[in-house]
């Protein structure tokens, strides 16, 4: 796409938008789960990422989007090292493997995509006109260090969600077939998007998302109004509207920077520990994904706000998207889960 | 304002689409193949170039890719382009077949404005064109019971000019506001509705130089079909009903999401005991001899498709994105072959020589999806109490397709004939929904709603899913096909339909609902093939008795 809709004008959604931005904080946080009604700007928001988003230093044209730190790591760049670094290992890297700023990048994954693309395979172009054996990366690879956006995910066919929350997972992609053995990096951020009345997600999925956000339309007018209005700006004059709002966009993107510097600092006092595991034990959730997220979560939140040290409002703030999709479900349960689990909430801080 | 006719609403949808194709997204129209629509495409493609998507395309027809046959035969790469890439118009003839897969990557392409469609949809009532594609495409046409006489030539002079014109159109703020809080009103919840409101007003605007005229199509063309709920009456620009029935499947009715949970929790504990466990799964093994011998025409069961599932043997093909080649076989084929090709061609650089016709593709044999389809007797003589233990007989059921994701259908039948609440879908939520609002009371139409399942089973035989049909009913039926009460044609129409069904091969599960077991029920069961289940009464005493029975 040639222009996409500034992240900043997206009204409303703060839920979501928040969600997406602090992943883009601490991608260990794990994948967001969108879903919601249809025109909502679900995927407004997500192609709006890339444009927000600060850029990543990569190696120019490396399929991988691989640091450069570590070429004999990445299939693209250890092939253009020189015969004997690449044995010995060193990772001095040659002028062909020149590291640029590049966008980070935000994948579609259209419904339907055979595995071939979404893991690569082999390239049969060049194995029939060259009669070389050549590994052609696939979406995982050009996701890496960046998103992968999945909409309509609960069409998506079973065994490919395995396969990505399993990759997204390890962080690694590992291909071996049609004689061909290759591992590479695959860090990405998994964004599922759907629509509930097209049919779920299976349960056992859901809790392998990091944060789950339910996005309705705005029910007040002028909310409504405001979204017709500048989407009507946008597609007048999208050059003039971007710029508009490109201060804010800045604005964000220099807080999402310092975000990301500082998220390692920020410190977690015990007794925000104790709130997370708490909160858990009173949700019922399985396992211990439950806490490890909430508590990474409300430490990017802390991050993002400037704090140094996670508070109770970071935890208030995210603990919903949280935990929404890890109550333990009856799939024939109509009562909202965001009810539920705010109810918890309440009663756990009260 | 004098009401204007369809083909009026035709012609302007036309000219705002071919102002501003891309803003637009599309139309979607709804008609039968004919002159009428025929006319209607001669019109577009002489204002905008278009193109033909089939709605079976794969990825190499939409984005291009490696012609491997060509590349073989030249020995120099042979790329091919794809409509997406190309982008402008296409025109998709049976929009209705437009399977999920492609719809996602139609909708992404609409939503970048680089590509639009037209999409000629001659769906019956219950299929039509995906929800995502619905939503995307500005305009919604239906010009199925329009004559030709009615149709003149559509003026499309003008059009060049109020192109130009476009960008100069300036739309008052407090328009925008109309037209949302019109959406809001008309229980429109997307909002991409109001967004392309506003586009085709604009574009007509350009075109008429009124924006109040504008504005007033641009309402009828846009909001109206997708009206959910009359606005109130005051206003005048009030359009006139058209069909919106539709619509409702997608946007959702939450409204009644919020009933009183204790009875169900009730009826469902009370129907858990009752039912043999997995009896959906236990259909996995049902002897499908059992059912008619007739071969019938079974698309559903299982597709050999080169994609998923078990592996078949691989077999000679043309090589494209949709198939896998499978490289072993290929190269087996052209082993025996390597020395009299070098004899034949000395000079050439590759060291295997492949050709065309050895190209082996992967095959493999896919147990497609299945689809449940409840039938529901709905009617006084399943006395309400028994109505409540078949919904959460039902209930149990949803539970177990939900586990293995399969595809529910829910048909309910009473009073004067059957309904098709929720055609095949996999959400659960909506399901329940559906079930829980479903009123009873009145006749058995048994034969109605045999004929609505044999419909819905048809259908989703077609589509590609393994459908199962699970009909809940005392098997008394006092309402004949034409609506006329009795019992004798009522039951003769019964079993006539049921014969076929039995020919549709399809397994078929009858629980019988009757207070007291009745031959009935049974007569119908044998006429279907199908497995008869007694729902025994829910008593505490029975229900020890069929747990018991299940322990031992």
């Amino acid at each position: 796409m040639k222009h996409a809709f500034p992240f900043s004008a997206i009204v409303g959604q703060d839920e979501m938008k928040r969600a997406l931005i602090l992943t883009a904080i601490d991608p260990s946080i794990g994948g967001v789960l969108v879903f919601g009604d249809r025109g909502t700007g679900k995927s407004t928001a997500v192609r709006a990422l890339a444009a927000l988003l600060p850029t990543i230093s990569a190696v120019e044209n490396c399929p991988y989007n691989c640091t450069g730190k570590a070429p004999e790591s990445c299939p693209h760049c250890m092939a253009k090292l020189p015969k004997s670094q690449a044995k010995s290992g060193k990772s001095k890297v040659k002028p062909a493997n020149r590291v640029v700023k590049v966008p980070t990048p935000v994948i579609d994954l259209p419904l339907g995509a055979t595995e071939d693309r979404v893991v690569g395979a082999l390239d049969v172009e060049r194995a029939l006109t060259e009669g070389k054996k050549v590994f052609e990366p696939g979406l995982l690879a050009r996701a890496n260090r960046g998103y992968l956006y999945i909409d309509e995910a609960n069409l998506l066919e079973d065994h490919l969600v395995d396969l990505l929350l399993d990759v997204a997972q390890s962080g690694e992609n590992l291909v071996e077939r049609e004689g061909l053995s290759i591992r590479h990096d695959a860090k990405f951020v998994l964004v599922g998007s759907g629509n509930p009345e097209e049919g779920e997600l299976r349960p056992q999925l859901l809790d392998r998302f990091g944060l789950s956000v339910d996005v309705a339309s705005p029910t007040d007018l002028d909310e409504r109004v405001e979204v017709i209005k500048r989407r009507d700006a946008f597609d007048r004059d999208s050059a003039a509207f971007i710029a508009e709002w490109k201060a804010q966009d800045d604005a964000l993107r220099k807080k999402i920077i310092a975000g990301q510097k500082n998220v390692s600092k920020v410190t977690t006092p015990e007794d925000i520990l104790r709130d997370c595991a708490q909160l858990c034990i009173a949700l019922g959730s399985d396992g211990l994904r439950g806490e490890l997220t909430l508590l990474r979560t409300a430490r990017a939140h802390a991050a993002f706000e400037g704090r140094s040290e996670i508070t109770r409002e970071d935890i208030l703030a995210i603990a919903t998207s949280a935990l929404r999709h890890r109550l333990r479900r009856d799939p024939l349960d109509d009562a909202g889960s965001t009810a539920r689990v705010e109810r918890i909430i309440a009663d756990v801080f009260a | 304002m004098i009401t204007p006719t369809p083909w009026e609403h035709a012609a302007q949808a036309l000219i705002a689409f071919a102002i501003d194709p891309g803003a637009l997204g599309g139309i979607w129209l709804r008609a039968r193949s004919g002159p009428v629509r025929d006319r209607f495409l001669v019109a577009l493609t002489e204002a905008l170039p278009t193109q033909k998507l089939s709605p079976l395309a794969d990825d190499e027809q939409l984005y291009g890719g490696l012609d491997v046959t060509a590349t073989l035969a030249t020995l120099k790469p042979v790329f091919t382009t794809g409509l997406i890439t190309r982008g402008g118009v296409c025109v998709t003839p049976m929009a209705e077949r437009i399977p999920a897969e492609l719809a996602g990557r139609l909708g992404a392409a609409l939503d970048s404005h680089s590509l639009s469609l037209v999409a000629l949809d001659e769906g019956t009532e219950d299929e039509g064109l995906p929800a995502a594609l619905q939503d995307r495409l500005a305009i919604h046409l239906d010009l199925d019971a329009l004559s030709f006489r009615d149709c003149p030539q559509i003026d499309l002079s003008d059009i060049k000019a109020a192109r130009a014109r476009l960008s100069t159109v300036e739309i008052p703020p407090e328009t925008i506001r109309h037209i949302t809080l019109l959406a809001v009103q008309m229980g429109i919840t997307s909002l991409r509705a109001p967004v392309h409101t506003l586009r085709v007003a604009r574009a007509l605007t350009a075109m008429h130089g009124d924006d109040e005229t504008a504005l007033h199509w641009a309402i009828r063309l846009c909001l109206a079909p997708r009206m959910l709920t009359p606005p109130p009456m005051e206003d005048d620009e009030q359009p006139e009903d058209s069909s919106p029935d539709q619509q409702q499947d997608n946007d959702g009715d939450d409204t009644n999401k919020q009933q009183s949970q204790t009875d169900e929790d009730l009826m469902l504990e009370a129907a858990k005991a009752i039912l043999p466990k997995d009896l959906l799964a236990s259909l996995a093994t049902f002897d499908m001899n059992n059912a008619a011998s007739t071969s019938g025409s079974k698309s559903g069961a299982k597709r050999s498709g080169n994609r998923r599932g078990r592996r078949l043997p691989s077999r000679k093909g043309r090589a494209s994105s949709s198939n896998r080649i499978d490289l072993l076989a290929t190269l087996r084929t052209a082993a025996p072959w390597q020395a009299p090709r070098r004899k034949a061609r000395p000079k050439d650089p590759r060291r295997i020589l492949i050709e065309p016709s050895d190209i082996h593709i992967k095959r493999t044999q896919d147990v497609s999806d299945r689809a449940i389809i409840f039938a529901v007797d709905a009617s006084g003589s399943t006395a309400l109490a028994r109505l409540a233990e078949a919904k959460g007989a039902i209930e149990i059921l949803l539970a177990e397709a939900y586990s293995r994701r399969d595809h529910v259908a829910l048909i309910s039948f009473r009073g004067e004939g059957a309904e098709l609440l929720l055609p095949p879908t996999r959400s659960i939520v909506q399901t329940k929904r559906r079930l829980a609002a479903l009123p009873g009371g009145g006749g058995t139409p048994l034969a109605a709603g045999l004929k609505t399942a044999y419909e819905v089973l048809d259908q989703a035989a077609r589509k590609g899913m393994a459908p199962t049909l699970v009909i809940l009913t005392d098997g008394v039926a006092n309402i004949a096909l034409d609506g006329e009460a009795g019992r004798g044609k009522a039951g003769e129409d019964a079993l006539e339909i049921a014969k076929a069904l039995r020919i549709q091969n399809a397994p078929i599960i009858l629980i019988d609902t009757a207070r007291r077991q009745q031959p009935l029920a049974k007569d119908l069961s044998n006429a279907l093939a199908a497995r008869y289940v007694p729902m025994p009464r829910a008593d505490a005493r029975r229900m020890a008795g069929a747990v018991s029975e299940a322990l031992t």
